[in-house]
């Protein structure tokens, strides 16, 4: 039997990149993911006869630049220029739609000429503000009890950026940071379709709407991701996100990492508080001096390695990490491409947001903090067809969407509530690209509940833990534990609920990867 | 008019309502709980000296605390430990529970007998020490110092047990000194002679039972006893009537005091702060700080605490010690700072007393490593003792010596010996 220094659990994008960054190192590699293929939440599946679609991100917007080069993904097929930059478009029911080109918006069209300029300011101190936060958003969060050299510097740096920023801006950076958005969006924009858009993106992917505290966060996050060299720009890939999972597993191949599907773990074998192999299903076991979970921390911790071998006070926190997800994913395949009111042929292959204005987003929000769906949704729709013909048969079309809000613990339960959330989700697509409801051939909607069980997500969370001040930075996934070490000796967390968080960036990966090997000297 | 009469049955209800939870919140009418004893004890109470012991009120003395104390070292004294915190653990997880909660390795503890020990949080830091009670293989009582019910219930998260807080429905006795046992034989406890030190058995009593372990609180012969609240008062009468003959007293906590400190016993939130009563960062102590190292069982597998008190011991970030200390004179050392070479402040006395038994001015103190561990001598109290409103500071030298300061041999005689 081969032996390996380390295995990884879960082979989801995170996995993968710590894996290969631990083989890239010299290690021996073992990824074992419980699906039939790699990827996790980040594939191509096909969800009805001759239709695909990324199963539940279906945007790259994030992927780390130094995951890029430590994999070498441009290499295996991973590149993009400006001219794959996606527009975000507004919709809107009564007049035009207004559009966002380039890297989130460098251009801004269908907007009054003042409103135009009060976005580029507003653009420019957004990214500013997020480029503040990004080394943060990449790093090892700082380790308060201990702090290293390096550590310290790069704090230092922090504060001299920051200091850079001039002394009436770093107030002002001091003063937003813990916002909500849609004040700061009155503060400074007049058009409530673009309001509308912000807003969705603060609050997509999380338990908040545009007027809870905090929710500017939302906003800075997904701006400190970059694709391309370009803060905020997004990319529709080619082949979907599969094609950027089927980069990763190639680079993963590459330096030799043994990658086994259909593998679930069981079991994170503990001996004397040192985690020394797991035991899988089947009964079969592999030990190995490095085990790192790049799966949900509360799997992790309350079934895998088990309360008994953890401290009380640990799994209190592990189990309060709040990471109920109000995100649903909808698959639509369709005969013939829809067509959405006042959108132009390239406005069909952009990023479409129905979210017409801030208040309308709060709205969609109010219901699902009691348990109940937004009658009407906001969503980000993408149709992926038209650009990559292959992922539907000739002249049907996918259309791929995220919408908000559907509580992971429905009141009615999902069972019930899922046919009615569809046709409120239908209702919604109706009146914007009028008769999409007949071209329908088959309809995905893929509750929190259904990501649960399916991409072994608990709460549906595609963060695996809400993404907000009290769960980010050095308290994520808990406190004293942010730095991909566990109580567990020899076992590293390297998932998205780890810092900084989710989305496909690689970013926890690859930190705990970095960690492991930097720990080891 | 409509409106009058729609108003009147929602003001009955209201008033209802309220006069319902008033009636539920009678707690603030009484301050002190009585125990299931109260009646006994209030009757005994010629000093009328409270204390609050856990919510309840406890007597600090009843009669006279020289002579109740003299009632533990020569005769028979019964102490009402009904206020001591109990929890039921109960479920074929228990035994799994509780090894990973406490220091010691409870696989070791027989059913039917009991041990001292400790429970820490994560940080290592102490949250408690008491007895553990192995009542058959899958059924334990914990009784402590604090109350700990959140920090068991989120410990049994994947075990498979019952954890529920028996303080109320269980009174405690304590049985303890040299006529102790006879005083027992002579109620009808048949068979008690058999009970070795730290053994516990069942023993009918008033169509119920009693659960009676030879444990105690004073290093001297003595038991346990614990009963139903129902059955207390009986348990009570039972023992005050067949002790007669042998000088039977009931006592306050001045003199059981006394006894614990010349058995080198510490007392939580008294010679040490628990984790969770600590608001000081330094006043946290891991066990190896306040004397329960032993406890510690790094082979038995995982327990809250041990990844930080591996690492403490390894990295030697064990700041403090808890010693006995012998201090020249006969003045009690309470509270008195600890000195090294008269000058340097190293530690402070928290509990000290004259030692009738030992004839020895003793002391506990914890110290401040290295002193009291490797840097045991010139050691120095000070002593500050009020005469007739002045202060007269007296500098006494100090020895670090071993604990119990007592040891007497019919605390563990088997049998035990009729007095």
């Amino acid at each position: 039997m081969t032996s390996f220094d380390a295995i990884v659990i879960g082979g989801g994008h995170n996995g993968l990149v710590a894996a290969a960054t631990l083989a890239k190192a010299g290690r021996k590699v073992l990824v074992l993911e419980a699906g039939s293929e790699v990827g996790g939440a980040a594939r191509t599946e096909e969800f009805a006869p001759g239709f695909r679609a990324s199963s539940i991100a279906h945007l790259l917007n994030r992927l780390h630049p130094d995951v890029v080069k430590t994999l070498e993904l441009e290499k295996h097929g991973l590149q993009f220029g400006r001219a794959d930059f996606m527009p975000s478009v507004a919709l809107s029911k009564d007049g035009p739609p207004l559009v966002l080109h380039g890297a989130y918006g460098e251009v801004l069209t269908g907007a009054s000429s003042s409103e135009q300029s009060a976005w580029k300011e507003l653009r420019a101190q957004l990214l500013r503000y997020a480029g503040i936060l990004k080394p943060f958003l990449s790093r090892r969060p700082p380790d308060l009890t201990g702090m290293s050299l390096l550590e310290t510097a790069s704090l230092g740096q922090t504060a001299l950026a920051l200091k850079k920023l001039g002394k009436e801006d770093m107030r002002d950076f001091l003063r937003v940071l813990l916002m909500n958005v849609a004040d700061l969006l009155d503060e400074q924009l007049a058009d409530i379709r673009l309001k509308g858009l912000l807003a969705f993106d603060a609050t997509l992917g999380s338990h908040l709407g545009p007027r809870s505290p905090t929710s500017l966060l939302g906003l800075y996050y997904r701006l400190a991701g970059e694709t391309g060299g370009a803060a905020g720009a997004q990319v529709l890939p080619q082949g979907g996100m599969g094609a950027v999972v089927a980069a990763i597993r190639a680079s993963v191949e590459k330096v030799g990492v043994t990658i086994r599907t259909s593998t679930p773990v069981a079991k994170i074998i503990v001996e004397k508080g040192r985690a020394v192999g797991v035991a899988l299903d089947n009964g079969e076991v592999l030990r190995a001096s490095t085990i790192v979970s790049a799966i949900n921390p509360a799997t992790t911790f309350l079934d895998l390695v088990g309360p008994r071998e953890i401290d009380t006070g640990f799994v209190r926190k592990v189990k309060n990490i709040r990471m109920k997800g109000d995100a649903a994913k909808l698959n639509l395949a369709l005969d013939r491409p829809p067509q959405f009111s006042g959108v132009d042929a390239a406005g069909h292959r952009s990023r479409l947001v129905i979210a017409p204005s801030p208040d309308h987003v709060e709205r969609a929000f109010n219901p699902c903090k009691y348990g109940e769906f937004s009658p009407e949704p906001v969503m980000e729709i993408t149709l992926p067809s038209l650009a990559d013909p292959s992922l539907a048969p000739v002249g049907a079309c996918v259309l791929s969407a995220v919408v908000q809000y559907a509580p992971y613990q429905l009141k009615e339960g999902w069972d019930a509530g899922k046919p009615k959330f569809l046709k409120a989700v239908m209702a919604q697509l109706e009146s914007h690209a009028p008769g999409i409801g007949k071209s329908v051939v088959h309809a995905e909607l893929l509750t929190p509940a259904d990501i649960e069980t399916r991409y072994r997500m608990p709460g549906g969370h595609w963060h695996h833990g809400e993404l907000q001040a009290d769960q980010m930075l050095v308290s994520r996934p808990v406190s004293g534990w942010s730095g991909y070490d566990t109580p567990v000796e020899g076992l590293f967390l390297a998932g998205a609920g780890s810092h900084p968080g989710g989305g496909v960036s690689g970013a926890p990966g690859l930190n705990a990867a970095r960690r492991i090997i930097a720990m080891k000297g | 008019m409509a409106q009058a009469t729609r108003k009147k049955p929602v003001a009955k209800i209201a008033g209802a309502a309220v006069s319902t939870r008033i009636a539920a919140q009678s707690h603030f009418r009484t301050l002190r709980l009585g125990t299931p004893l109260q009646p006994r004890i209030d009757a005994l109470a010629k000093t009328q000296d409270w204390y609050n012991w856990a919510g309840y009120r406890a007597p600090h003395s009843l009669w006279d605390e020289e002579l109740e104390y003299f009632a533990i070292r020569s005769q028979a004294a019964l102490f009402d430990i009904s206020p001591m915190t109990k929890y039921r653990i109960e479920g074929p997880d228990a035994e799994a529970l509780l090894n990973r909660v406490t220091l010691r390795d409870v696989t070791k503890l027989k059913s039917g007998r009991v041990h001292y020990t400790a429970w820490c949080d994560d940080e290592g830091f102490v949250l408690d020490d008491g007895t553990l009670f192995r009542l058959s293989p899958s059924h334990f009582r914990l009784c402590s110092q604090e109350r700990h019910l959140p920090w068991l219930l989120d410990s049994a998260v994947g075990f498979d047990v019952i954890v529920e807080e028996e303080t109320e429905a269980v009174a405690g006795l304590a049985l303890q000194g040299p006529t102790s046992f006879a005083v027992l034989r002579d109620a009808g406890f048949a068979g008690v002679e058999k009970l070795k030190i730290f053994d516990l058995a069942d023993f009918p009593h008033d169509g119920g039972t009693v659960t009676v372990s030879r444990t105690g609180f004073t290093g001297d012969l003595g038991y346990e006893l614990f009963v139903p609240a129902d059955k207390a008062l009986s348990l009570w009468d039972r023992l005050m009537t067949s002790g007669e003959p042998r000088g039977i007293r009931a006592i306050g906590y001045t003199a059981l005091n006394r006894a614990r400190l010349e058995a080198g016993l510490i007392v939580a939130n008294a010679d040490f702060t628990t984790a969770e009563h600590a608001i000081r960062a330094d006043r946290l102590r891991m066990p190896d700080e306040i004397g329960l190292g032993f406890m510690i069982d790094l082979e038995k597998g995982h327990f809250n605490g041990r990844r930080a008190i591996l690492e403490a011991r390894a990295k030697r970030k064990l700041r403090y010690v808890l010693v006995g200390l012998e201090i020249e004179g006969n003045i009690p050392a309470e509270h008195a700072i600890v000195y090294h070479r008269k000058a340097q402040e190293v530690g402070l006395v928290s509990a000290a007393m004259w030692s009738p038994m030992a004839k020895r001015n003793i002391a506990i103190a914890s110290l401040a490593r290295p002193y009291g561990d490797t840097m045991v001598e010139d050691l120095w109290v000070e002593i500050y003792a009020m005469r007739e409103l002045q202060y007269q500071k007296l500098m006494k030298r100090a020895k670090v010596v071993a604990r119990p300061f007592i040891k007497l041999d019919r605390r563990t005689a088997n049998p035990p010996a009729d007095f």
